[in-house]
């Protein structure tokens, strides 16, 4: 089993095109051992999808470096699969041709070309091969970009809301089912979420964020057996612990604007 | 109203041919050899009725989605209509000038008496236009690709596609005249720069419009730099391409008409021009209603292309 991570010192800061800079990230260091569940949880736009992008490899750190299995990350590769909050399947392919993506360009179609219906059964799309993305459902096209994501063995998985769009009841039945999938594919994910109840039920690892400029505020570890139950009261302690987090952090940038 | 429907295009047909056969021809007009007219119309008919039949059997086990069987008949019926009142109005009552309007009996013959010529001419214009739409497409396209990827292809492309695109193509016949010694390649080049241009900027624009969330998906997924250009730009770009595509053969049809009435010795155009000058208006409109066909069938074909290309669209976005 492989995949653990390592943020050193990682600093973003973005010009615009307006010239303005801003500073996305400053001073990120985390660890994340393999195999674990880490939510990334803080105020919008304090630069999570940038830490996301960074171990990615769409984004370059400014300052520091990130690190998978010792690993400098420089470019993206297929050991990390990203799955956004909108699905971002190919519009051009149907179901079956997006899945297989991956091995496609990969050469690795011929030798594996089983698996492609294994993955659609995986994430419950069988039957839907021939479909095109623009006739199946929000959730159903995210599980797609899911089988997508998967099918190419990533060491990590790095997830950005990818329930964020969809209603509560696809959306408890995918948690569910992201926790499956993990449990049957070994690998370490990381899911930013601005839903503390999905963190809680989720994560090994819930890691809050500051404000923008983003540090890390606290890195708590949930000691709950799977699968969890929503009325456990150790559960709610913990969801009202990150609440009162975050609610501290969510008033910081009034300082801001009164220099 | 209903009834009548499967009846109407058969009825027009009968009153047709009454005036055709039944009403004397004006002395003014010159007599056709045959009454190509009634003849053409009669055979329409017969591949309408027949057609309607051979759906009829294939729309029983199929759905009612299906267009209702009759449902192009009224169509027919008016066409045929108009072209009665056409007749009656050259060559049975010579209201209209008898020189620029002659009877539809001596157009149609021209295309039947006419024939050798006017296929031999089809093939030339044919063979221009494929090699002008072939040269323009590819360079348009690859051209496209490299301004849309590339920067450095961008900075000194671009501003040739700007300054010569929007020259309209058939302002280069004198100096093409003079570059190249065979009027055909002439044409071909006149079509190819008028295919060129709107391919050109249709794909690059296309490609740049790629939301770059595709790309960023692919290159997770691991796709190099040529995989993310022909498997990601391409085909997100293909609906832009074919507008382009599109765009440029229609301006090539008429380019390819000027063309050939400029310094073609053989051409579809040049049938059409030579024949106005000889003032055989007959040869004229024949000459006419082979540009249609034959431009539709171009266009038909293009289509057909772009449903299969662009099936995945299908309730996206059409044009
Ligand atoms: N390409 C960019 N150019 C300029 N600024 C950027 C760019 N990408 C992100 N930013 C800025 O960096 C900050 C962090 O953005 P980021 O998308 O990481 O936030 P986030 O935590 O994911 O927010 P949300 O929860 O709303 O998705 C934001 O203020 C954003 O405006
Ligand atoms: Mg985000």
């Amino acid at each position: 089993m492989v995949g653990s991570i390592r943020f050193e010192g990682v600093k973003k800061t973005f010009h615009t095109v307006t010239g303005e800079t801003v500073n996305a990230l400053s001073g990120v260091d985390l660890e994340i051992e393999k195999g674990k569940f880490v939510c990334l949880i803080g105020p919008s736009g304090c630069g999570k999808s940038t830490m996301l992008r960074i171990l990615a490899g769409l984004d370059t750190p400014t300052e520091g470096s990130v690190y998978i299995d010792d690993k400098k990350v420089q470019r993206p590769d297929c050991d990390r699969g990203l799955v956004f909050q909108d699905p971002n399947l190919f519009p051009w392919l149907n179901i079956y041709d997006n899945v297989a993506f991956g091995l496609k360009v990969r050469k690795l179609y011929k030798k594996r070309s089983a698996d492609i219906s294994e993955y659609m059964e995986l994430v419950g799309l069988k039957g839907f091969e021939k479909s095109y993305p623009h006739q199946l459902s929000g959730g159903m096209c995210q599980r797609a970009s899911l089988a997508r994501a998967l099918i190419g063995h990533p060491k990590a998985l790095l997830l950005d809301e990818p329930l964020g769009a969809l209603d509560a009841f696809t959306r408890m039945n995918m948690q569910d089912e992201l926790l499956r999938i993990k449990a049957e594919k070994d690998m370490t994910m990381i899911m930013v979420t601005h839903d503390v109840d999905e963190a809680v039920y989720l994560a090994d690892k819930i890691v809050v964020m500051t404000p923008r400029p983003a540090k890390i505020e606290k890195v708590i570890d949930v000691d709950l057996y799977q699968p969890r139950d929503r009325n456990n009261p150790e559960f709610i302690r913990l969801r009202s612990e990150i609440l009162k987090i975050l609610d501290f952090a969510g008033k910081e940038p009034d300082v801001e604007y009164n220099i | 109203m209903k009834i009548l429907r499967p009846l109407l295009p058969l009825l027009s047909l009968a009153a047709a041919e009454i005036v055709a056969f039944a009403v004397p021809d004006s002395p003014l007009h010159q007599p056709a050899k045959h009454p190509y007219f009634a003849i053409l119309l009669i055979i329409a008919v017969a591949v309408y009725y027949i057609a309607a039949t051979a759906q009829y059997f294939k729309n029983k086990n199929n759905s009612a989605t299906e267009k209702p069987v009759f449902y192009r008949g009224p169509f027919l019926a008016g066409v045929i209509l108009f072209l009665n009142l056409l007749n009656i109005f050259t060559v049975k009552t010579a209201l209209f000038p008898v020189l620029y309007f002659p009877a539809l009996d001596r157009v149609f013959g021209t295309l039947v008496e006419d024939r050798t010529l006017i296929i031999k001419c089809i093939g030339f214009s044919m063979g221009i236009l494929l090699k002008g739409v072939a040269g323009g497409l590819i360079i348009g396209f690859f051209m496209g690709i490299a301004v849309g990827f590339s920067k450095a292809a961008e900075y000194w492309i671009n501003p040739l596609i700007r300054i010569l695109g929007p020259i309209p193509s058939t302002a280069w016949i004198p100096i093409l005249l003079v570059v190249f010694s065979e009027a055909r390649s002439a044409s071909s080049f006149i079509i190819g720069i008028s295919v060129w241009f709107p391919t050109v900027v249709l794909t690059s624009s296309g490609i740049a419009n790629v939301k770059n969330s595709y790309f960023e998906v692919s290159s997770t997924l691991g796709a190099g730099q040529l995989q993310k250009i022909f498997r990601i730009g391409v085909p997100a770009a293909m609906p832009s391409i074919f507008l382009g595509l599109f765009n440029g053969i229609c301006g090539s049809f008429v380019a390819l008409m000027t063309a050939e009435m400029i310094g073609a010795k053989y051409g579809i155009g040049w049938y059409v021009n030579w024949q106005k000058e000889m003032m055989a208006y007959s040869n004229v409109y024949a000459g006419l209603i082979v540009i249609a066909v034959m431009f539709y069938l171009v266009i038909t074909v293009l289509f057909k292309i772009r449903d299969r290309v662009l099936g995945w669209q299908k309730g996206v976005i059409k044009w």
